[in-house]
C-alpha cells in the first residue's frame, strides 16, 4: 500500500513536540535527565532575546504559568495570546493565527487547543517548532514528562516499576501521553475504571497495557498511582452515577494500602476532593501532587531549550 | 444534460474488447452509434452501416457508460466547492456518463423547480445529470416532499442525504409512496443520535488520536431498521447509499433474500453500494490528522474492508458509486474535528477498481464493468442506459486497463483538490468518454 500524502509537505521544525507517541526512549530519558540540570532559582539565559508565544485555546493554570515561569527563568521573551479577546474571536482560522504569530516574530509557540491534532496542524505549515501543551483528549506531552520527573525523582529509576492510572482515562490527554511515556521506558501500566471511562480499545494504545474494572486488583502492588480527574458533567450522560463511581473507583486510605508501602499518588490536577480522591489521600505522605506541579518549570525549562537547540 | 440539439453524426468505435455484462458480452467487438443512441454491435469489421468518425479501440476495453448514482455537484448554493459544469467535466475524465446528482445543497432540492433547474441546458453538464431529490422538506426529516411532482420533473430518487430519516415513521410513509411511484428512497445510515461530535470511525485509531468515534453499529442499526421497514411494504425500493460496514452488509443480504424469496411477487428490493475509498482505504489511514481522509461515512476497519470486498465479489453490492464530495482548501486545512466531511472521487474511481479490485483482489473486468454501469442502472431503473444494446443510449466508456499512470490532484477538473490519492500510482485509465454519441472525454 502506499503511502498517503499528507496535504502539507512540511514535517513539523526540529525541536517540536507534538506528542509523546513518536518519541523514543532515549529522547525521552535524554528530556528528563536534561530537565534535572534545569534550576528555575538559578536563571540561565539560555533562552535570551528568544520569543516564546503562548498560543492558549483553552483555560489553564498550571501549564501556561509554568511555561510562561520556564521561559523567563531562561531569559527568553514571553506573549501570551488567548484565543478570547484575539482575532480567533473573529474568526480567523488556526493556520493563519500561527502565520501571524510566526511574522511578528515567534522562535516557538507553546499550543493548548480544544481539538486533538491541532498542535500538528499549526506545526505542519510554520517552519518553527511548536509544543502541545494540551490538544483536545489525544495527548498532553509535557504533563506525561512532569510526572516521569516527579516518579524519578522519587524512586531513582524506573526499573522494576508498576504503574496504575484510575479514571476517566478516554477523555484525558494526560492518560494517553502517560500511557505512551511509561511503557516505552519499561514501567507497564494497569488502567482502571467502568467501561465507559477505560473502553476495552484503550488497551491498544500502546504494548505493556492491561485493564482491570476492580480498583483493589489494580493498586494491588503497585508503585505509582496515577488518578484522573472525573468530571461530574461527563458522568451525566454515561450508565454510572457519580456515586457508584465514588464507591467503587475513590481513592481511599484504606484502599491505597493495597499499594506497595512506598507507593506514591499522583494527579494533573485540578483535583476534585471527595470524588476521585479523599482529601486524606491528597495531602496523605504519599501524594506527590505539589511536587508536580513543581517540577512542571524545570521539565518545561528542559522542552523549550530543546526546541530552541540549547539543550547543552 | 448532454444538449447539443444538432443533430449527432456517427461514430464507429473499431477494435476494441466489449465488455456488456447486461448483454452477456465479453468479446472483440466493434460498436457503431448513430443518432445518440447504438446502432450495431457486430464482430470486428463486420459492421454493415458507414460512420462519419471512426475511433481506433484497439488493446483497449469498450464498456457502457459508467453511471455513478452519488455524486455531490455542490449547485446550487457551494459554486465555491464544484459546478455541474466542472463536476461533470471531472465525470467524463472519471468515465462516467451520467452522475445522480444529491439534493444537500443551499437551498436544498426539495422542489420541482429545482429539479428542473438542474437538468437545464445552461448548467453546460458535459455528461447526463439525474437529480435525486430531496426526500423531506429542507431534508429535515420531517415532512415528506411531493415524491410525484419531482418525478415528474425529472428526479431519479429520493433522498436526506448527509443526514439520515430517522423516524421509523417518516421512513415508512417514505417507502410507501415510493413503492405507489416506484420511486427509490435511497438512506444515508447513520444513527445521528449516537454519533454527534464524532469525525472518524470508532476503533484502536480513534481511541489513540483522541478523536471521538462513529461505531459501525450506528450505520448497521438503520440498515437494519430500513430493511425490516422495506419487507413490510411491499414493491417498496430501499437503496442504502456508501454503504461502509460489515452488520450493514448482513442486513443488506437479508433484505434480497426477503426480496426474492416469496414466489413471483416482488415484496420489496434493496440495493447497495459502495465507494472506492471505502474498499481502498482503513480508518488507520487518518494518520496524523489528515484530513484528506475525513468522510461520513468515515473509513472502517480491515474486518469492514475485506467483508465489501468479498460483497462486491459475490454480488451483493449492486453498484460502486464515488460519493464525491468536493471542499475548498480552507475547509479541509483546519482542526480535524472541524474539517467537513468527504472527497473527491470521480476521476480516481475506475484506476481504484481496476488496481485495487482487479489486480490485487482479482475481481474479473467483468464485474467491475458491471459495478460502473449494468449494476448501478437497475438500482435507479435508468432506461436504455448500463448496456450497449441496439437501441439503448450511446453512451459508452473506453479504457485501458493496463495503463500506468500517476494521480495528480492539481490537474483535477474539479474545482477542488480534496482527495487523499494525489500522486498515487494506479493501473488503469479512462482512454474516451462518449455521451449520446458524442466523445466528451479523450486522453491526451
Amino acid at each position: 500500500m502506499q503511502r498517503l500524502h499528507p496535504q502539507a509537505t512540511n514535517k513539523p521544525a526540529r525541536g517540536s513536540l507534538l506528542g509523546i507517541e513518536h518519541m523514543e526512549a532515549k529522547d525521552i530519558l535524554g528530556l528528563l535527565k536534561l530537565a534535572r540540570r534545569m534550576n528555575p532559582l538559578k536563571s540561565r539565559p539560555l533562552l535570551r532575546n528568544k520569543r516564546v508565544v503562548l498560543l492558549f485555546y483553552e483555560a489553564s493554570t498550571r501549564t501556561r504559568s509554568s511555561f510562561e515561569l520556564a521561559a523567563k527563568s531562561l531569559g527568553a521573551i514571553t506573549c501570551l495570546v488567548l484565543s478570547s479577546g484575539s482575532s480567533v474571536e473573529k474568526g480567523e482560522s488556526l493556520l493563519d493565527t500561527g502565520g501571524t504569530l510566526r511574522a511578528v516574530g515567534a522562535d516557538v509557540i507553546v499550543i493548548r487547543h480544544p481539538s486533538a491534532g491541532a498542535p500538528h496542524l499549526i506545526a505542519r505549515h510554520l517552519d518553527i517548532p511548536v509544543i502541545n501543551a494540551g490538544d483536545g483528549m489525544h495527548e498532553h506531552p509535557s504533563q506525561a514528562l512532569l510526572d516521569a520527573l516527579t516518579i524519578l525523582k522519587h524512586k531513582k529509576s524506573f526499573k522494576g516499576l508498576h504503574a496504575t492510572i484510575v479514571g476517566d482515562v478516554y477523555h484525558s490527554r494526560v492518560a494517553r501521553s502517560a500511557c505512551h511515556l511509561l511503557t516505552k521506558v519499561g514501567v507497564p501500566v494497569t488502567l482502571c475504571g467502568p467501561p465507559e471511562f477505560v473502553p476495552e480499545v484503550a488497551s491498544t494504545l500502546a504494548p505493556g497495557l492491561r485493564i482491570t474494572r476492580h480498583v483493589e486488583e489494580a493498586l494491588r502492588g503497585t508503585d505509582v498511582v496515577l488518578l484522573l480527574r472525573v468530571q461530574k458533567e461527563r458522568l451525566a450522560g454515561q450508565k454510572i452515577r457519580v456515586q457508584d463511581y465514588v464507591a467503587r473507583y475513590q481513592m481511599t486510605a484504606a484502599r491505597l494500602k493495597l499499594a506497595r508501602r512506598d507507593a506514591i499518588v499522583m494527579h494533573p490536577g485540578p483535583i476534585i476532593r471527595g470524588l476521585e480522591l479523599t482529601s486524606e489521600v491528597a495531602d496523605g505522605p504519599q501524594s506527590v501532587i505539589m511536587d508536580e506541579v513543581r517540577n512542571g518549570v524545570p521539565m518545561r525549562m528542559a522542552i523549550l531549550a530543546r526546541a530552541l537547540g540549547k539543550a547543552r | 444534460m448532454a444538449n447539443d440539439k444538432s443533430r449527432p453524426g456517427s461514430l464507429l468505435i473499431k477494435g476494441g474488447h466489449l465488455i456488456d455484462p447486461a448483454a452477456k458480452i465479453n468479446a472483440p467487438m466493434d460498436v457503431l452509434l448513430r443518432e445518440g443512441r447504438v446502432a450495431e454491435v457486430a464482430l470486428p469489421n463486420k459492421t454493415r452501416g458507414g460512420a462519419d468518425e471512426k475511433f481506433d479501440a484497439r488493446g483497449l476495453i469498450v464498456a457502457p457508460g459508467f453511471i455513478d448514482l452519488h455524486v455531490h455537484l455542490r449547485e446550487p448554493g457551494q459554486s465555491y466547492k464544484e459546478t455541474i459544469a466542472t463536476g461533470t467535466a471531472a465525470a467524463a475524465a472519471g468515465g462516467f456518463t451520467s452522475v445522480c446528482t444529491m439534493p444537500n445543497t443551499a437551498p436544498v432540492v426539495d422542489t420541482p423547480e429545482w429539479v428542473s433547474w438542474l437538468r437545464n441546458p445552461e448548467r453546460a453538464a458535459a455528461v447526463n445529470v439525474f437529480p435525486v431529490a430531496a426526500a423531506t422538506r429542507g431534508s429535515g426529516g420531517e415532512s415528506l416532499t411531493d415524491f410525484g411532482a419531482l418525478q415528474r420533473a425529472g428526479a431519479i430518487a429520493v433522498t436526506d442525504d448527509g443526514k439520515p430519516i430517522l423516524d421509523d415513521q417518516v421512513m415508512r410513509m417514505a417507502l410507501r409512496l415510493g413503492a405507489e411511484l416506484n420511486f427509490p428512497v435511497v438512506q444515508h445510515a447513520e444513527d445521528t443520535r449516537v454519533t454527534q461530535h464524532c469525525s472518524m470511525h470508532e476503533g484502536p485509531t480513534s481511541f489513540r488520536l483522541g478523536l471521538r468515534g462513529m461505531s459501525a453499529a450506528a450505520e448497521a442499526a438503520i440498515v437494519d431498521r430500513d430493511v425490516t421497514l422495506a419487507q413490510q411494504i411491499p414493491e417498496s425500493r430501499l437503496h442504502v447509499a456508501h454503504l461502509s460496514t460489515s452488520d450493514a452488509l448482513k442486513a443488506v443480504r437479508r433484505g434480497k433474500r426477503a426480496g426474492h424469496g416469496h414466489g413471483a411477487r416482488v415484496i420489496c428490493r434493496v440495493t447497495c453500494e459502495v465507494t472506492p475509498h471505502h474498499f481502498t482505504l482503513l480508518d488507520e489511514d487518518v494518520g496524523e490528522y489528515n484530513t484528506h481522509c475525513k468522510m461520513n461515512p468515515p473509513l472502517r476497519s480491515a474486518t469492514d474492508r475485506e467483508a465489501i470486498l468479498v460483497a462486491l465479489a459475490d454480488g451483493t453490492v449492486d453498484a460502486i458509486s464515488t460519493d464525491h464530495a468536493p471542499h475548498a482548501a480552507h475547509e479541509k486545512q483546519v482542526e480535524f474535528e472541524r474539517a467537513a466531511f468527504g472527497i473527491t472521487g470521480l476521476e480516481t474511481a475506475l484506476a481504484l477498481a481496476i488496481t485495487k479490485l482487479h489486480r490485487e483482489h482479482k475481481i474479473p473486468l467483468t464485474r467491475i464493468v458491471e459495478l460502473f454501469s449494468a449494476g448501478p442502472a437497475r438500482v435507479f431503473d435508468l432506461r436504455s442506459r448500463g448496456s450497449l444494446a441496439r437501441g439503448n443510449f450511446a453512451d459508452v466508456t473506453i479504457f485501458d486497463p493496463k495503463k500506468r499512470w500517476t494521480f495528480e490532484a492539481a490537474k483535477s477538473r474539479s474545482l477542488s483538490r480534496n482527495t487523499p490519492f494525489d500522486g498515487w500510482p494506479f493501473t488503469g485509465k479512462v482512454v474516451a468518454t462518449v455521451v449520446g454519441g458524442k466523445i466528451v472525454y479523450r486522453t491526451e
